[in-house]
């Protein structure tokens, strides 16, 4: 049962990484006044970058998987920006719909990497749309000392991904910046109340266009973390973890320790079909074994349904959350008042 | 002569609108000086050019004597200009201190540092006797408080140069009396003060002298002394203005108005916006809700109108004998209700429609205007040709211009035709001259007096206290959702309206009822 449930966690943790570095992108981009609706776009390219980063370069220049990874992570952080960068000129400069822009990016993302795949043979084979992954490269053994904290040590420090300390160091670290520093102060005011901050002489186009890339950063390292960890194959596609996490955002109602949270049980969810293997009890329980004098002709029945009902049920329940949690907190939603309003100097 | 500010031939346009129009103003140092003009004169861009919101198409600006130029609000801040805008630039979720110190904030080690600032702060408020609550988020202190925090950024901000775009328009009696004596004390210290405006009274209550705008044209500037209210009335409207409104003693009859325990939530169901509400209205008098903006005269339109629908169980509201509590708004319009709606393009017309549309947007049902389904364009035209002529309805294209072409006091006069030619005998009219000009609000109110004569039963909500002692009959007066007093408006004074409006006094209900 111990071994079970640290399992589990770790899973969970796993899962989780991703959705907060990409809501917390999300947040700071929103907080600021721009709507970014083009996570998923970003964090495909993100990963696609990064991937083909550390598939590419020859091992041989690194001393270690770790800074191979590093280096990664700023690849993905590249492209991210540059994405980031065309929903800033089309929502900032050119005032143009921001749900449009980001829709658009949200096209072109896996549109792009796709094309890029297969036309570059960037992929396993031939015409392949799939980059294979081998993200355990990049497991961390066991960190010396902490390692041998019980039940911490297991979960935190003993066969973990890189990305679970980034993640962490960059949820504290997002949460000082929005609310001790003084540029989390004026983006903050930039998104709640522009003219407010125009009165007092803050830049909101210079705060703005900083937010958005702060969410490609973010967003793009969310799609790099996602599918180093979290899958072997990539095939242009984060499974809608970017909308997941635009989800977590405003559940976390822009956030950064509610992000965390609402992340954590997204994440618990997302992978409770993966998790009840790991424990039999629960298995046995989910899917009882067809007792050995059924009748044959409703062996079929029972298989059918333990093989294609229960798990399609487990696996629809984030999304079952997301609809239930999304109509029960949509009144008391404390979104920044001007997201996705353009702002013009000149309006009276 | 020494001066603090002077603002040169200045020009500015939005598009075709010539918003100022070669504006010359020389403001001397230590003092006060208004700057008077109806809505749309171009006052407020002015000031706006002079914090460097807007940028001038053509003119100097100096400032104590040396030519600048102030691209941005950080530019004026450096010249030590501050403004208090008309409508507060605060941000509603930070904290009073946050709104000080945004813009100008000090670090420590790339840390927000907020002890320094709040010591200045303190010392700031009891130097002027400003009292904030610097912990408290601005959606939670009172407009008058939000006022002494927009002051406050100008003062931490060592503002010498000081706007104060319509600093009235919010405030009760009592706090207008406390801004001009810390506005007076700013003087006294030898700063420079501007103070935008459009009454009259408290010109010639403040300022030393007053520059008068018209049309975005630079009018005159002259000393307060040598003038009274008449004149510079005169100097704004470019013609001479009658102020009284000259109206017989009311005659009441019939109740054809009621409303009884009227309760109402907020949309979360957690604040009571309209708190046992119950009142009358009569044929043949003039009932006034006065009240600061924002005490629930705006739900109780709605409540009225059918806007919002959704008053509490047990709420009752009679037109002419029936309970309209459940009626829909067209249902009402039948039973009489006319409305003159506080946000006249938003509810009162339809933008983008023309003026013979928009004349029976609320009777196009009506045989006379429809046959066998279709529209009878040619009766509705007719009909608004007549309103034009009968009202005064003054526009480019007659009948057939948009709503949107036409100017605010021609709106006001289309909707006001349209609502008081149909059939009806109970008139609400929410803020009916609310940015209108002195010309036009004449115009409103003797219309109100004349449809009082009439015999109709009239409530108007106003925020402009001087309107409400002119045309009420009778006088409500509301705060924080409830009926705070009923007063004769013959034997009460402004400044006991305002002790009712801060709610610092209350009627209790045996007054109340001696009272009718």
């Amino acid at each position: 049962m111990y071994d079970s449930i640290v399992s589990y966690l770790a899973l969970v943790l796993l899962a989780a990484i991703p959705l907060i570095v990409t809501a917390l992108g999300g947040m700071f981009t929103e907080r600021g006044g721009v709507t970014n609706i083009s996570l998923e776009g970003i964090m495909i390219i993100g990963a696609f970058v990064g991937l083909v980063t550390v598939n590419k370069l020859p091992a041989s220049w690194f001393s270690s998987n770790f800074v191979l990874y590093l280096c990664g992570m700023i690849a993905a952080v590249i492209g991210g920006l540059i994405f980031a960068g065309i929903h800033a000129i089309a929502a900032i400069k050119m005032k143009a719909n921001q749900i449009i822009s980001a829709t658009a990016i949200n096209t072109l993302a896996p549109a792009l990497a796709l094309f890029l795949t297969m036309s570059l043979t960037l992929g396993e084979a031939q015409g392949s749309d799939k980059i294979l992954v081998n993200g355990t490269r990049f497991i961390i053994e066991r960190v010396p000392l902490l390692a041998d904290i019980p039940f911490i040590g297991e979960v935190f420090f003993t066969n973990v991904y890189p990305s679970l300390y980034f993640g962490i160091a960059i949820l504290v670290i997002s949460s000082i910046v929005l609310y001790k520093t003084k540029f989390g102060l004026r983006l903050r005011a930039c998104g709640e109340n522009p003219h407010a901050a125009d009165a007092a002489g803050i830049n909101i186009y210079k705060m703005r266009y900083q937010g958005v890339f702060i969410s490609g950063i973010l967003a793009s390292l969310g799609g790099y973390f996602l599918v180093t960890s979290f899958t072997n194959e990539f095939d242009a596609t984060v499974s809608g973890f970017g909308f997941l996490a635009i989800a977590v955002m405003i559940f976390g109602n822009w956030k950064p320790k509610n992000i965390a949270f609402t992340a954590l049980f997204f994440a618990a969810l997302l992978t409770l079909s993966k998790g009840v293997a790991f424990f039999p009890a629960l298995e046995n329980w989910l899917y009882p074994p067809i007792p050995a004098d059924t009748p044959p002709e409703q062996i079929a029945f029972l298989t059918y349904v333990s093989t294609k009902v229960i798990p399609n049920i487990i696996s629809m329940l984030p999304y079952i959350a997301t609809l239930a949690v999304l109509v029960l907190s949509s009144k008391k939603s404390a979104a920044p008042k001007a997201s996705g309003l353009i702002y013009d100097k000149g309006e009276r | 002569m020494d001066y603090a500010i002077e603002m040169l031939n200045i020009t500015k346009t939005f598009g075709p609108l010539i918003a100022n129009n070669d504006v010359t103003m020389q403001v001397k140092k230590g003092e006060i000086h208004a700057i008077l003009g109806e809505n749309g004169a171009g006052k407020s861009t002015l000031m706006s050019i002079l914090f460097g919101l807007y940028k001038a198409d053509g003119g100097i600006i100096k400032i104590n004597g040396e030519q600048v130029d102030i691209k941005d609000p950080n530019d004026a801040n450096r010249l030590k200009i501050g403004m208090v805008h008309q409508h507060f630039k605060l941000v509603e979720v930070f904290t009073v201190l946050q709104n000080i110190i945004l813009g100008v904030e000090n670090t420590k080690r790339g840390f927000l540092e907020t002890d320094s600032a709040r010591k200045k702060i303190i010392e700031l408020s009891e130097r002027y006797n400003l009292k904030i609550d610097l912990d408290k988020q601005i959606r939670d202190i009172s407009v008058g408080m939000q006022q002494r925090v927009e002051i406050m950024k100008m003062l931490y901000r060592d503002a010498d140069i000081l706007i104060f775009d319509e600093p009235t328009a919010v405030l009760t009696p009592q706090e207008i009396d406390g801004l001009f004596d810390v506005i007076r004390f700013f003087a006294k210290e030898g700063k420079s003060i501007i103070i935008i405006t459009h009454k009259l009274n408290e010109i010639m209550d403040i300022a030393d002298r007053c520059t008068i705008l018209r049309k975005g044209k630079c009018i005159k500037t002259v000393d307060v002394k040598d003038v009274n209210a008449e004149v510079l009335a005169e100097l704004m409207v470019g013609r001479e203005v009658n102020f009284t409104v000259e109206k017989t003693v009311a005659v009441p009859k019939e109740i054809v108005f009621e409303v009884q325990n009227l309760n109402l939530f907020d949309k979360d169901k957690t604040k009571k916006i309209l708190n046992d509400i119950n009142f009358n209205v009569r044929s043949g008098e003039i009932v006034c809700v006065a009240g600061i903006e924002g005490n629930g005269q705006t739900q109780l339109v709605r409540a009225i109108s059918g806007l919002n629908p959704s008053v509490e169980a047990g709420s009752v509201m009679i037109l002419n004998g029936i309970n309209i509590v459940d009626k829909s708004i067209r249902d009402r319009i039948e039973l009489g209700l006319s409305h003159i709606p506080e946000d006249r393009q938003r509810y009162g017309l339809i933008m983008d429609y023309n003026l013979s549309e928009n004349m029976v947007s609320n009777t196009y049902y009506h045989p006379e205007f429809q046959k066998h389904g279709l529209i009878r364009f040619d009766q509705i035209k007719k009909y608004t040709e007549d309103l034009i002529q009968k009202y005064d309805i003054r526009s480019s294209l007659g009948a057939t211009s948009s709503a949107r072409s036409m100017s605010g006091g021609n709106q006001q006069k289309a909707i006001i035709a349209r609502e008081t030619s149909k059939n009806h005998n109970f008139l609400l009219a929410a803020q009916p001259t609310r940015g209108l000009d002195v010309g036009a609000i004449e115009y409103v109110h003797k219309t109100l007096i004349a449809e009082r004569d009439r015999g109709n039963a009239i409530l108007v909500i106003s925020l402009e206290l001087d309107e409400v002692m002119n045309i009420s009959d009778r006088i409500l007066v509301m705060h924080e959702g409830s009926i705070y007093a009923e007063l004769d408006p013959k034997k009460t004074t402004i400044s006991e309206i305002g002790l009712y409006m801060s709610g610092s006094k209350r009627q209790t209900s045996e007054v109340k009822h001696e009272q009718v």
